[in-house]
């Protein structure tokens, strides 16, 4: 049965259902109030019902039209390194300050691409890290510290 | 002052040098984003957007628009040299641009482009600065129920934009919506969805949504497949047109400027539908319509000119009425904001000398792009080479560096990451993240429209068909919805879009 589904809009209208969900019983929290005089809930509840109706709308329309292409493998690593790359920059950024943070930033996401060697992304993350200090900290003065507090400074 | 005087007006503070500076470096971005594939305007000008804080509102808002413009320049050339669309408007540039560059005519094409484009640019402004001043003057008397139905109408036409299903891009609008309700109720403070993080008392920050779903999940996605690409055409000759290709083009030109510029009026954003429309439309009316796919210089002339026109035209709704029609436009109601201006038919009277600066900069704007596209392809040719793999890492950085530098909150970084996997997650389910943006943006105004219209009317949603003008706009927003999902037009947009895969 749920081999004749395409895989790709059950999850697309899973995720709908699941969001839609989530906003309408939390909605319910806050006061809903009347069509006149609406309250903060109101919205997000019919919103929510709404969206959660596309979702199921979005499951069936993928009924007896199972995926006929596989689609190409996700990226692994470039999704674990962009995304840590992200997290590491507002985790550390106050604490090392901008020129580190960027640097193994740059080097970080730059590995995500199995086509760069270390050497191209240690260069790189030096160029970039020159640019960026230069036209964000220097060029409009963004107020950052260079080296952070835990570097001693 | 009559509209010499106010376009006298606005060229004296376009003209200004300073603006011509931030003009030029708008349309260079532009164009330089616009030939990269892999990125756009919209990742630029929200990573961009934090740092036009410090500029004059005349100089950010124009530098802004020049970027959004120029990428239309940019994109074509990308698409006419190695057959990859640098910019989703320029994917029907590429049918025929590059068979024309396969032969050997590769600077015909992109002359053809430019001049199409400069023309379009030309007309675009000129209606811009004829049709907006009466736009906003009957926009002063909109009301609630009329602020709403056209922002319901914004919401559905940009479904017939979007690729495939009309029941994700749906779920996509209503989800987009249900995000900008995160943050504190207008009226009562009650804070909402902030899951108790004080951060997201004010909102999820519309910068780290946007660079999110179109700048992190662009950079996941296309490293699921990395290869180099290949530029074929390494110089460009014969940039000028001979006599014969001029006629050829003016009539498609034209045609193309028309089309383009009705269709970029369209709340819900035109310039991609209209160069598919003015591909089609050159087709049918062809002599010779078998040339297409093959060289076609009409092929070129006319979507090009016609996604040029309706990026001018896009300005619009937004200038008068303070409606975004696309998330490009909504990141320029972003930027307005950030100047302490609030977008809408308040600002042709309030704000006399930003508004025409901004009319007037686009024709310099267009002017500077021919100066820039034509004398210096090779130089762009040679930006080409330049492997994806060493820009997107400067992306990234960029993106978290300008978020971060808004409040200097490390929320908003964090915020980049979620949104960036949620945005990949759901293209690769097939979903488009454009109308979720574009929800995203209008769903705090349509909230509070909403609310207002209905404390007027006092609970009686007969309000909005009662009044001739949301009745009117609300009917053209289930016309979109039912030509959308008419079995004939489903058709033809699945052809439309198999031919840019």
């Amino acid at each position: 049965m749920l081999a004749k589904f395409s895989l790709r809009e059950l999850l697309a209208g899973g995720i709908f259902v699941l969001a839609g969900a989530y906003f309408a019983l939390e909605a319910l929290n806050y006061e809903v109030g009347t069509a006149f005089r609406m309250g903060p809930g109101f919205m997000p509840l019919f919103l929510g019902a709404v969206l959660a109706a596309l979702g199921i709308g979005v499951a069936a329309s993928g009924w007896q039209k199972p995926d006929k292409e596989k689609p190409l493998p996700p990226s692994w690593r470039g999704i674990a390194l962009i995304i840590g790359v992200v997290i590491f920059f507002g985790a550390t950024i106050r604490g090392l300050g901008f020129v580190p943070v960027v640097f193994i930033g740059s080097f970080g996401s730059a590995m995500a691409s199995r086509l760069n060697s270390p050497l191209f992304a240690a260069l790189l993350a030096a160029g970039l890290t020159v640019l960026c200090t230069a036209i964000f900290v220097i060029g409009l003065g963004m107020t950052v510290p260079w080296f952070g507090p835990w570097l001693g400074q | 002052m009559d509209i010499i005087g106010y376009l006298g007006l606005g060229f004296s503070v376009a003209l200004d040098p300073i603006n011509i500076f931030y003009c030029f470096i708008g349309v260079l971005l532009g164009t330089l984003v616009g030939v990269l594939p892999g990125i756009g305007p919209t990742a630029t000008i929200a990573m961009l957007l934090p740092i036009t804080f410090s500029l004059s509102p005349a100089a950010a808002l124009i530098m802004l628009a020049g970027i959004y413009y120029g990428a239309q320049y940019g994109g074509s050339t990308t698409a006419i040299l190695i057959n990859l669309p640098g910019e989703s408007s320029s994917a029907v540039t590429a049918i025929d641009g590059y068979q024309m560059a396969k032969k050997g005519r590769a600077g015909h094409a992109l002359a053809t482009a430019a001049l199409g484009s400069f023309f379009a640019g030309t007309i675009g402004t000129l209606l811009l600065a004829f049709f907006a001043p009466p736009l906003a003057r009957a926009a002063l008397n909109f009301g609630a129920p009329e602020y709403f139905a056209l922002i319901v109408l914004g919401l559905l036409v940009s479904i017939a934009l979007a690729h495939g299903s009309i029941l994700k891009a749906l779920a996509m609008i209503v989800l987009g919506l249900l995000l900008g309700m995160v943050g504190q109720d207008i009226y009562t403070g009650t804070p909402r969805f902030t899951l108790g993080i004080r951060e997201l008392y004010s909102g999820l920050n519309f910068v780290s949504v946007a660079v999110g779903i179109f700048g992190v999940a662009e950079i996941l996605r296309n490293l699921e497949n990395e290869k180099g690409r290949d530029v074929m055409v390494k110089s460009v000759k014969g940039l000028w047109l001979g006599k014969e290709e001029f006629k050829r083009i003016i009539a498609p030109v034209i045609r193309g400027t028309a089309l383009g510029s009705i269709l970029g009026i369209l709340p819900g954003g035109g310039h991609i539908l209209a160069s598919f429309a003015s591909y089609s439309a050159e087709k049918r009316l062809s002599k010779h319509p078998e040339e297409f796919g093959h060289g076609a210089i009409e092929g070129v002339a006319g979507p090009e000119s016609a996604n040029n026109a309706a990026a001018q035209t896009s300005f619009i709704p937004l200038m008068t009425l303070g409606i975004p029609a696309h998330p490009v436009m909504a990141l320029m109601v972003g930027a307005f904001i950030l100047q302490g201006i609030t977008p809408g038919p308040n600002v042709i009277n309030d704000q006399p000398a930003l508004f025409w600066g901004i009319i007037a900069s686009m024709w310099i704007g267009n002017l500077l792009l021919v100066l820039l596209n034509l004398p210096l392809i090779g130089l762009w040719v040679k930006m080409l080479s330049i492997p994806y793999r060493a820009l997107f890492p400067a992306i990234v950085l960029f993106a978290c560096i300008g978020c971060y530098s808004i409040n200097q909150n490390i929320f908003d970084v964090f915020a980049i990451g979620f949104f960036g996997i949620l945005g990949y997650v759901l293209i690769r389910l097939g979903c488009e993240p454009a109308p979720l943006l574009l929800g995203f943006v209008l769903g705090p105004l349509l909230e509070e429209h909403l609310r207002r219209a209905m404390i007027i009317s006092r609970g009686d949603p007969m309000v909005f068909l009662e009044r001739p003008i949301s009745a009117t706009l609300l009917g053209l927003a289930l016309l979109a919805v039912i030509i959308a999902v008419l079995p004939s037009i489903r058709k033809k947009r699945k052809e439309v879009f198999v031919e840019e895969d």
